[in-house]
């Protein structure tokens, strides 16, 4: 009976640090989309020296594992600003994940055609009106695969964020091990519930993917 | 200045080091997994329905969880099952199991994308399932994964990066030994990443030669 009391305690112990996994998922990839999303603009159609500090944004983060930039960020702004190790984890893998969505998005915005860019200018369209109003809206729909995959990869990264101490479901399963003594169960528990996680986004993801996607 | 300078002299033995220990464990842990990958990959286009099946089931487990959650349920999970690894054990069997799962799928996506007509061709003149697989098929497969194998292998650098959680001294491992030693998180961190970079960018560009000189003539593909 007590492998069961045991088991029942463990699932319930890390339930909890789902809702952590799933709120910085959210909050590395809403961050990593508004940094992917500009340094791609800044990298196709800002001036040479913009090009030049996306390209080097993407080249750098891309090279160091993100576990190093969790780190090195966890300390920085800790030096500046007092956020909670969720913010904080959240805010590092967001910016991780920026430079892996950048390349997302720049690809994205090089396969719209370059003579819809003439033509939006040719009518009297700002620059800016027509990336906003033209190229985005089918550079995000064509993203949508790739940027599914990385949506996927965040989330299976998420689980870095241990290192700082935020209570996700790893730390949460790593706690409840300590006092069950049953570190088998706990992690295995922990991994069914990344792999319920991991299953359910892919196929929204693919929904999504069906319902939107754009072929050219 | 000054003051980098002293603690760069003082951190750059036992960060190399770990470089070592990085570079022994990504290297142990990537032909681990091209161990399993390679027949894995191969049962799950050529084996009979049950292997597919469970072959596709390992390869969704360990493609479906974070590396970390494995290394935790190998290194500190598995001696309730009566397993006890050391740590480096523990580091090579994992990320060489994670890394088997991908690498798995990357060659089932290369032996697809050989003709199906030249099995069709081989069975013809009489080789048996297996004997075209080994002879004609498999040759020009792995040519064709090298791509997607060398991004892994760049893939599998970066993620030994989570072996210092179970105590590796790799280069993580060391950083945060000296970090607490010298009170300078951000600098040795830094100084990691540097390292890091020129590692990932000196394996890009060997691999980057590797892929040219094994590059089948005539055949254009993307490469990236």
């Amino acid at each position: 009976m007590d492998v069961v009391q045991n088991l029942v305690t463990t699932f319930n112990f890390i339930l909890q640090g789902v809702w952590v996994t799933i709120g910085v998922t959210l909050v590395a990839l809403s961050v990593g989309l508004v940094f992917g999303v500009a340094m791609a603009m800044a990298r196709v159609y800002g001036p040479p020296f913009l090009q030049a500090v996306a390209a080097v944004y993407s080249v750098i983060v891309r090279a160091v594992p993100v576990v190093v930039i969790i780190f090195i960020l966890f300390f920085v702004i800790a030096r500046f600003v007092n956020l909670s190790p969720f913010w904080a984890g959240s805010l590092a893998l967001g910016f991780a994940s920026g430079a892996y969505q950048s390349e997302i998005f720049r690809g994205a915005f090089q396969a719209v055609p370059p003579g819809q860019m003439i033509a939006a200018r040719a009518i009297g369209m700002s620059k800016l009106q027509a990336i906003q109003s033209i190229i985005l809206p089918q550079a995000v729909r064509l993203a949508l695969p790739a940027w599914g995959n990385e949506a996927t990869l965040v989330l299976k990264d998420s689980t870095l964020v241990f290192v700082v101490g935020v209570p996700e479901i790893l730390r949460r399963a790593q706690q409840v091990s300590a006092r069950t003594l049953e570190p088998f169960m706990a992690f295995s528990v922990a991994m069914l519930l990344y792999l319920i996680l991991t299953l359910v986004t892919t196929q929204v993801l693919q929904w999504f993917e069906r319902r939107y996607r754009l072929q050219m | 200045m000054e003051s980098f300078v002293q603690l760069l002299n003082n951190v750059l033995p036992s960060l190399l080091q770990g470089v070592g220990v990085t570079l022994q464990i990504a290297a142990v842990s990537l032909l681990l997994g091209m161990a399993i990958g390679l027949p894995v990959g191969v049962g799950r286009v050529y084996g009979p329905r049950w292997l597919q099946r469970a072959l596709a089931a390992y390869i969704t487990l360990f493609q479906g969880t974070p590396l970390l959650i494995q290394l935790f349920l190998v290194y500190y999970g598995l001696p309730d099952l009566g397993l006890t690894l050391g740590r480096m054990e523990a580091a090579f069997l994992t990320l060489g199991l994670n890394s088997g799962a991908y690498q798995a799928e990357y060659l089932r996506g290369a032996l697809q994308s050989v003709g199906e007509g030249q099995m069709t061709a081989a069975r013809a003149i009489g080789m048996s399932k297996w004997l075209a697989v080994r002879s004609i098929i498999l040759p020009q497969a792995l040519r064709l994964v090298l791509p997607a194998w060398s991004n892994e292998a760049i893939a599998m650098l970066k993620y030994t990066a989570v072996v210092f959680l179970i105590a590796v001294p790799d280069l993580m491992g060391q950083a945060k030994i000296l970090s607490s030693r010298y009170f300078a998180p951000i600098p040795i961190y830094m100084i990691v990443a540097v390292f890091y970079i020129v590692l990932v960018g000196a394996t890009y560009l060997l691999l980057r030669q590797l892929e040219r000189k094994l590059h089948i003539p005539g055949l254009t593909g993307e490469t990236h």
